[in-house]
């Protein structure tokens, strides 16, 4: 694996309480400083769509979603395609699919578990017929955060900035369906547009939030942080500003925490957000 | 009566996939009218809601609203559907139902003015269905009677002529039902607005409608409640013998209205 290539050329670091100074010598490593970066555009992009994912109630989708992406980039390391690619072009056509089978959001459950066991088992037929090494299944499934390009981050910084826009014009009309469908509609709303819109919105944020947290992982930063946001918020902005600040903070504290330990980022940032979480209903009852 | 004629149908035949659930309809409804819609489940009441909010096509004849055909969005129409879905677990303040109400259908983000003007003008309106001290309250935690005025409140935002009902006394107690009545009839009043209500149970509108639409059998009968609401009218619009009976405080009972009604599984 690319990461413990690396860390055998590290000077052993070790914590010091000058966080300061911790970070600088964090970033004298490339792949700390991609991490961070890509890390830091994934957890705005997933806080911001994932409140309204919670809003829908549509995590199942964005669940099949991560999965049929994991199919997808599967497919294009079998064939030595860029696995991005792989994972862009699935979860995409998947989005699609979903918003196309059924137009109630509450209805589109069993839609989308067939949608969903299907991509998994194309996914374990690719990861069978790859004779290369199971790490890049296993960084698929779980994150590989600290094997991220200077190219990689490039590329979710421009989807990022993509996935920011498109959502910004949905706004109005996207909350306004996530809460009152049928009202919406009735008041001119392009209720299947704005969902198809919003599906293809969660197949983008997937796509790169796979980097960071893998596919089995993406509810810690899609759904997680939205979670405690729409249980905390009285207003929509307030609440997309609590998901984004909680999916930010956690996954820099994952990346801090992990360049001491020798355990997954992933496993830090979902146990932040959870345990966050947890408070949160703690306190609220 | 020299009322401005607000809805007119001719010949009016309405469905889904070219199949009717009702047709020959003709009826005109003025502006300030109170209009009980009354049917047996599936009669399509909800689908002559949908026809004049320009959701569906008429399969044929003529409607028009405000002497034009009936267009989807158009914000002289406010509407609360049956069984809005509320999560109890949106803790999302009942204010920012209503401003959606204003804006939400607008693309992009709220420039400051639109928010400032927008809160002002949904303030406004959850004070006018007396529900001010619910405008802070997460919606998901009002009780029925509670986000039905706020409802209310999210289809009178942007100041409609016509609001459309379905089914506002479905859930309330017999009090929230009385209150529900007055306060619609008063926004009748102050405002002029013309207002189209389904209902369940006529009972409690009696004191306050001047007409009725009743739904049943493929057919729409409309007029004042007294021309639609007897024995005969009913029994001609069912083909089969209905009675209207009346106790002595004026509440009235339909029966045998079921055995003649023809059950769809619309959206009803």
């Amino acid at each position: 694996m690319r990461v413990h290539i690396i860390t055998t050329t590290m000077n052993n670091p070790s914590f010091s309480f000058n966080i300061v100074s911790d970070i600088m010598t964090m970033w004298q490593y490339d792949f700390m400083r991609h991490a961070f970066e890509a890390g830091t555009i994934v957890a705005i992009v997933a806080g911001i769509v994932g409140y309204f994912i919670v809003l829908r109630r549509s995590s199942f989708a964005a669940h099949a979603l991560s999965h049929a992406g994991f199919t997808g980039a599967a497919g294009a390391v079998l064939f030595g395609i860029n696995p991005l690619f792989g994972l862009f072009t699935f979860t995409m056509s998947g989005a699609a699919a979903i918003a196309m089978l059924g137009r109630r959001a509450a209805s589109r459950d069993a839609q989308i578990g067939v949608v969903l066991a299907f991509m998994l088992g194309l996914g374990v037929l690719f990861i069978s017929l790859y004779s290369g090494y199971a790490t890049e299944a296993y960084s698929l499934l779980f994150g590989e955060i600290l094997g991220i390009s200077v190219a990689d981050v490039w590329t979710t910084l421009i989807a990022g900035i993509v996935i920011l826009l498109v959502f910004a014009a949905l706004y109005r009309p996207l909350l306004f369906t996530s809460l009152d469908e049928d009202v919406a509609e009735a008041k001119g709303v392009p209720v299947f547009g704005v969902g198809l819109a919003f599906m293809l919105l969660i197949a983008a944020a997937t796509s790169i939030a796979v980097q960071v947290v893998g596919v089995l992982l993406i509810f810690s930063l899609m759904v997680t942080p939205a979670a405690v946001a729409s249980r905390l918020a009285r207003r929509p902005i307030q609440g997309i500003m609590i998901s984004v600040v909680l999916a930010l903070l956690s996954t820099w504290l994952g990346l801090f925490v992990s360049f001491y330990l020798p355990y997954p980022v992933s496993f830090f940032i979902t146990s932040i957000t959870f345990a966050v979480y947890i408070l949160v209903r703690l306190i609220q009852k | 009566m020299n009322k401005e004629t607000i809805i007119q149908a001719h010949n009016l035949a309405a469905g889904y996939a070219g199949k009717s659930v009702w047709k020959q309809a003709d009826f005109s409804i003025g502006k300030g009218d109170f209009v009980g819609v009354l049917g047996p489940n599936g009669a399509g009441k909800t689908t002559l809601f949908r026809l004049l909010l320009g959701l569906i096509k008429p399969l044929s004849g003529e409607l028009s609203v405000f002497g034009q055909e009936p267009r989807r969005g158009n914000p002289r129409i406010g509407y609360v559907p049956q069984r809005h879905p509320v999560d109890s677990e949106t803790m999302i303040e009942a204010l920012e139902i209503v401003r959606l109400g204003l804006s939400g259908n607008r693309w992009g983000f709220d420039s400051p003015r639109e928010a400032r003007n927008g809160r002002d003008e949904a303030l406004a309106a959850i004070e006018s269905v007396g529900a001010k001290s619910l405008a802070h309250r997460p919606l998901g935690l009002l009780s029925g009677g509670e986000q039905q005025r706020v409802f209310l409140a999210q289809a009178l935002v942007g100041n409609p002529d016509i609001l459309l009902l379905d089914e506002p006394l479905a859930n309330l107690d017999i009090r929230r039902e009385s209150e529900m009545v007055e306060l619609i009839q008063s926004i009748v009043k102050s405002l002029g607005v013309t207002v189209l209500l389904i209902v369940h149970n006529i009972n409690p509108l009696l004191p306050v409608l001047n007409r009725v639409m009743y739904i049943a059998n493929g057919r729409v009968a409309t007029g004042n409640p007294g021309d639609v609401l007897n024995s005969q009218a009913l029994s001609a619009l069912y083909d089969s013998p209905v009675e209207v009976l009346r106790d002595s405080r004026g509440r009235i009972a339909i029966v045998g209205a079921d055995e003649g009604a023809h059950h769809h599984d619309y959206h009803e």
